[in-house]
């Protein structure tokens, strides 16, 4: 029996362990080693050239551009979300108006509805999504400068995705656009399971609403709140920013690089620069970004978890 | 539903409508009236988001039925007519039949690949116990915290040495292999909540550890493999970066890439009538479904997160 169970061990995990490890790991220790060579990417040959194009990625000006972008992705998108999130999923499930006979604390009408609403752009492709707001910032055509000039700001007509000192900016919005509604459903299931009794404590003790949010909603879904936040912040650095930026904007990455990311700056100089090794080397600096973010959340988040 | 239920008025000194921390302890006419000044407030808050939310989706399907003129010249008027003809050229001449067939097979094939194969990983590292175990475990976990792009760059010379780039089953096999972290994640932790008594049982009778899986414990673990197959259908249907890299042949493209081809060239052809037909649906089946399987799906991306 001891042989069959190794056997069906071995039988069960072979294809999908083989298929992981030549799609996804051998890839990535392969991008580590050629990120020390001269590979183009076009031709086999290449040769080993130490730490070249780690030097080179210090003076690369566009480099630091893209990870000061990144950065900002990393750290401002989960800050903006989440907070929009929490906002929201409190007034729906706590804001509600106290009704004769009913609970202390209730949501407001309609709750169900607001989450349905909320949670379409998560089921809708980023890609989808990025080319429909491309459309509604068309500083002549649009959607959003449309309905400034019908609200009688004539004045106020932004190029969006055509200004450099915006363009970011409007490439943001979008991420929040999208991703808002899956926290707010996300944390309107942590709230849900809070115990009323614990409200009641709080509102007999005369708490008001922001206190309640503050000693009592937010300590007990921090778990919640700090695991979004590293899902969130990955990716913001990964697929969703890469998505956003290709495709919403000049270039891409303009105008003048004021929007390149480094994912984006990896996908150029591999498949359109034919600088693979290169590439393979703002991606390791991405790694290291992405690792890097996600420790300092959990260490800063760290806390005493709270059981209920 | 009752978003529109009309707020009750607002009382006039109302200064500060949200935060009052430090009201004294209740008096209850001030309460009352704090907590109609706040529930208007969320309402009109809630209710502008909501707003925001369909605005964006309700122009882009206005837009798919008028002509190209009014799109310019008028962006939130009403379409004159309901131009269907833009639908049919978008079908047709903008190829989104294609994109839809290449899309529903390789979504298909990778979503069954990717629970067979993930739920057969996730079982034996949730069961048995073997050297070796916890390095695989955290290996395929690694996966979900990893940028992908970086994989990618060898991954395109991996994929095209094989034979595969440009093909519907080398995207399958890829699409697998990405969805693998989190569906083995989610379903060894699911595997380990189901009772072991019942395989227990089998195993004594005779039957094999793979009778006992496929026969026993895959229909127990239904509902996870229904979360995990919502999560990764939604993941696959909308990948965009990996066939943007993998699959570059015209004739191969899914929905995503498609669209975003489709917008490129139109700068030149300036169809953009039959573009938002073509945005519009590629939209309506995903939100559709949504719609009715709405808690389901609710479920199915944010069970991962919960735990």
């Amino acid at each position: 029996m001891q042989h069959g169970k190794y056997r069906f061990i071995v039988g069960f995990l072979a294809l999908p362990l083989g298929l992981y490890a030549l799609f996804v790991i051998w890839p990535f220790i392969q991008s580590i080693y050629y990120s020390f060579t001269d590979w183009t990417g076009l031709s086999p040959e290449f040769k080993m050239v130490g730490f070249d194009n780690y030097s080179r990625l210090l003076d690369d000006e566009i480099f630091w551009k893209s990870l000061q972008h990144s950065l900002l992705f990393a750290l401002l998108l989960p800050v903006v979300t989440i907070s929009l999130a929490l906002f929201f999923a409190f007034m729906i499930n706590v804001g509600g108006r106290k009704r004769r006979n009913g609970p202390v604390v209730s949501g407001v009408r309609g709750s169900s509805f607001y989450k349905i609403v909320y949670f379409f752009p998560q089921v809708l492709s980023i890609a989808i999504v990025a080319l429909l707001f491309a459309f509604a910032y068309n500083p002549d055509s649009g959607a959003i400068n449309s309905v400034l000039r019908g609200i009688g700001l004539d004045d106020v007509q932004p190029l969006w995705l055509g200004d450099p000192d915006l363009a970011l900016w409007a490439v943001m919005g979008v991420l929040v656009w999208s991703t808002v509604g899956f926290f707010v459903v996300l944390f309107s299931a942590g709230m849900a399971s809070i115990p009323a009794e614990m409200y009641e404590a709080a509102l007999l003790d005369g708490a008001g609403r922001a206190t309640t949010f503050f000693r009592i909603t937010l300590p007990l879904l921090w778990d919640t709140v700090q695991s979004g936040w590293v899902y969130m912040g990955i990716l913001a650095l990964g697929a969703e920013s890469f998505a956003v930026v290709q495709i919403m904007t000049t270039g891409p990455g303009g105008p003048d690089y004021s929007t390149t990311v480094m994912v984006l700056y990896v996908y150029q100089k591999a498949f359109r620069d034919g600088q693979a090794a290169y590439a393979t080397t703002i991606g390791v600096a991405l790694l290291v970004v992405t690792l890097a973010f996600a420790a300092v959340v959990m260490r800063l988040g760290r806390r005493e978890r709270l059981e209920f | 539903m009752k978003t529109t239920q009309t707020p009750a008025p607002l009382p006039a000194e109302s200064g500060a409508p949200l935060a009052k921390t430090d009201a004294p302890p209740g008096p209850p006419p001030k309460e009352k009236k704090e907590g109609t000044v706040l529930n208007v407030f969320s309402h009109g808050i809630l209710v502008l988001w909501a707003i925001m939310v369909v605005m964006p989706l309700l122009w882009a399907v206005m837009t798919s039925f008028k002509d190209d003129r009014s799109i310019f010249s008028s962006p939130w008027s009403l379409p004159d007519t309901l131009h269907f003809d833009n639908w049919s050229r978008a079908w047709t001449e903008a190829n989104m039949s294609d994109y839809f067939l290449n899309t529903v097979l390789v979504v298909g094939g990778s979503l069954i690949g990717t629970l067979v194969l993930g739920s057969m990983a996730a079982y034996v590292l949730a069961r048995f116990d073997f050297p070796g175990n916890r390095f695989i475990y955290f290996l395929f976990i690694g996966g979900m915290s990893f940028p992908i792009m970086l994989a990618l760059v060898p991954l395109f010379y991996v994929v095209n040495n094989m034979g595969l780039l440009n093909t519907i089953h080398g995207l399958i096999l890829v699409y697998i292999a990405y969805s693998l972290p989190f569906t083995v994640f989610f379903l060894t932790a699911f595997f380990r909540t189901l009772p072991t008594s019942v395989a227990e049982a089998a195993f004594v009778d005779g039957a094999s550890h793979s009778r006992t899986f496929f026969q026993i414990m895959l229909p127990m673990a239904k509902p996870g493999l229904v979360s995990v197959g919502i999560f990764n259908f939604l993941g696959q249907w909308n990948q965009y970066m990996l066939p943007t890299v993998l699959n570059t042949d015209p004739d191969k493209r899914v929905l995503t890439q498609g669209l975003v081809q489709l917008a490129v060239s139109q700068g030149y052809k300036g169809d953009w009538s039959g573009l938002f037909a073509g945005l519009v649906m590629a939209m309506l089946p995903v939100l559709a479904a949504y719609i009715v399987f709405q808690r389901q799906v609710v479920q199915g991306l944010t069970a991962g997160a919960l735990k």
